[in-house]
């Protein structure tokens, strides 16, 4: 336990180390914790942008959804619209072509009983003059009475 | 172990004793009783103390610096976990304690911290394995903890009062650390009074950390031998001798166990209390 020159020697000794550790052991073990921590930062810094994109994404999404089933009620109350409206216009066009129809109907029907008449009346006025014939119990010149059969047959 | 013939009070001597050896007339000569290594005057050199310390130093660097040398900012793994677990450790103890800005502090503390720890370490060696190895190497003494030298403490504390001298005089200029030497806390005319006052501060601080290390190691040390001395002093199967002998193991664990918080404490206290030297060499007023 005396104190001797191993004073000296422990004091260089310690400079010398302390040197060493100042020169090559702190500085890079400092430098790569802080770049550790720097990335760290980094991530962190990313992942709180990510998390504000996607709150961002899911709101823009939301608003797209939103916007898009608007525009589907829109397109199906369009599509209803023009539906009904094509069925009004059917039943327009219908209507028109039944009327159509029906006039042409109607027409034919009222040639049908004007011939029918005629033949009805020609027919009719042969009966007469046969009848009347018969009543004369002679022949009556047809082309003589004519006239008066035309009388006759418009009569009736 | 104790061997016949050896008393008590030799055995510890023997444990006390450092290996100093000295040049004598072109010879070099190692003491092999305390009386003859204090014959050899300052001249001399504690072989094992400069020795175990060398390695010790050596150790840490190596281990430090091969780390530093591939360390790399991606995960950490094995030892450079464990060294930046060290270093963030010392970062913090220097950010806590010392406000200004070196690149030297830290670096300092972390070589304190380290350098102190593992040569407190060797203290958990059992006292007698190294004399296995020594004594057949014909070396006499050998003490494996340099902490109990007070050479290696006191060594350790003049590196630092010269720091500590250098950044007050480079912060304060030399007629800053002068004043503060004898213009506080009485002002001029208490001159002897301030330089008597602030004189024992500034010499206390390499006292108190070179004493308070020494002094803790050492009466660890000493509590290591005494512990050894009770198997140390079998004689027979007695009842004695075994309850002895079975206390000597109980309370050598107990003590190990209680020393490696003693270890890291004193390289803690040695480390931290240097920061705060050099923090107040580092300020106007203290």
């Amino acid at each position: 336990m005396n104190i001797n020159a191993t004073l000296i020697g422990q004091t260089i000794m310690f400079a010398l180390f302390v040197w060493f550790c100042m020169k090559f052991v702190w500085p890079p073990i400092m430098a790569a914790l802080d770049a550790r921590n720097k990335r760290i930062a980094d991530g962190l810094a990313a992942a709180e942008r990510g998390k504000n994109d996607l709150a961002l994404a899911a709101k823009r999404s939301a608003e797209l959804l939103r916007e898009a089933k608007e525009k589907v009620s829109e397109i199906i109350a369009l599509g209803d619209k023009r539906a009904s409206e094509i069925v009004e216009e059917a039943k327009a066009q219908a209507k028109i072509e039944s009327d159509r129809i029906i006039t042409a109907a109607k027409a034919e029907v009222e040639q049908e009983v004007f011939r029918a008449k005629e033949q009805l009346r020609t027919q009719v006025s042969a009966i007469a003059l046969a009848g009347a014939g018969k009543i004369l119990g002679r022949e009556i010149d047809a082309k003589a009475h004519n006239d008066l059969l035309d009388k006759l047959v418009a009569e009736i | 172990m104790s061997t016949e013939g050896l008393t008590t009070s030799a055995y510890i001597k023997h444990h006390l004793q450092n290996l100093t050896c000295s040049i004598q007339e072109g010879h070099f000569h190692c003491a092999h009783t305390a009386e003859e290594a204090k014959a050899m005057g300052f001249w001399a050199f504690n072989v094992d103390t400069l020795l175990v310390s060398l390695l010790l130093g050596l150790v840490f660097l190596f281990l430090f610096n091969r780390v530093a040398k591939h360390i790399s900012a991606d995960v950490p793994s094995g030892m450079q976990n464990f060294v930046e677990w060290v270093v963030e450790f010392i970062d913090s103890s220097v950010r806590g304690s010392f406000t200004g800005r070196s690149a030297l502090v830290a670096p300092l503390a972390l070589s304190i911290f380290a350098w102190i720890f593992l040569m407190n370490l060797m203290d958990l060696v059992p006292i007698d394995y190294i004399s296995l190895i020594t004594q057949p190497m014909g070396i006499g003494h050998f003490k494996l903890v340099p902490t109990t030298d007070p050479n290696a403490t006191i060594g350790m504390a003049i590196g630092v009062f010269l720091l500590v001298l250098f950044y007050s005089i480079k912060v304060k200029g030399l007629g800053g650390f002068v004043g503060e030497l004898t213009l506080q806390p009485f002002g001029k005319f208490g001159l002897p009074v301030n330089l008597f006052l602030e004189g024992v501060n500034l010499i206390a601080k390499p006292v108190s950390l070179a004493l308070r290390l020494f002094g803790n190691m050492y009466a660890g040390e000493m509590i290591f031998i005494l512990i050894a001395l009770m198997g140390a002093s079998w004689v027979s199967f007695s009842f004695a001798s075994t309850l002895l002998f079975s206390s000597q193991i109980i309370l050598s664990l107990g003590w190990a166990i209680f020393h490696i918080l003693i270890v890291t404490l004193q390289a803690f206290i040695f480390m931290t209390l240097t920061i705060v030297y050099l923090d107040m060499a580092h300020q106007e007023h203290h």
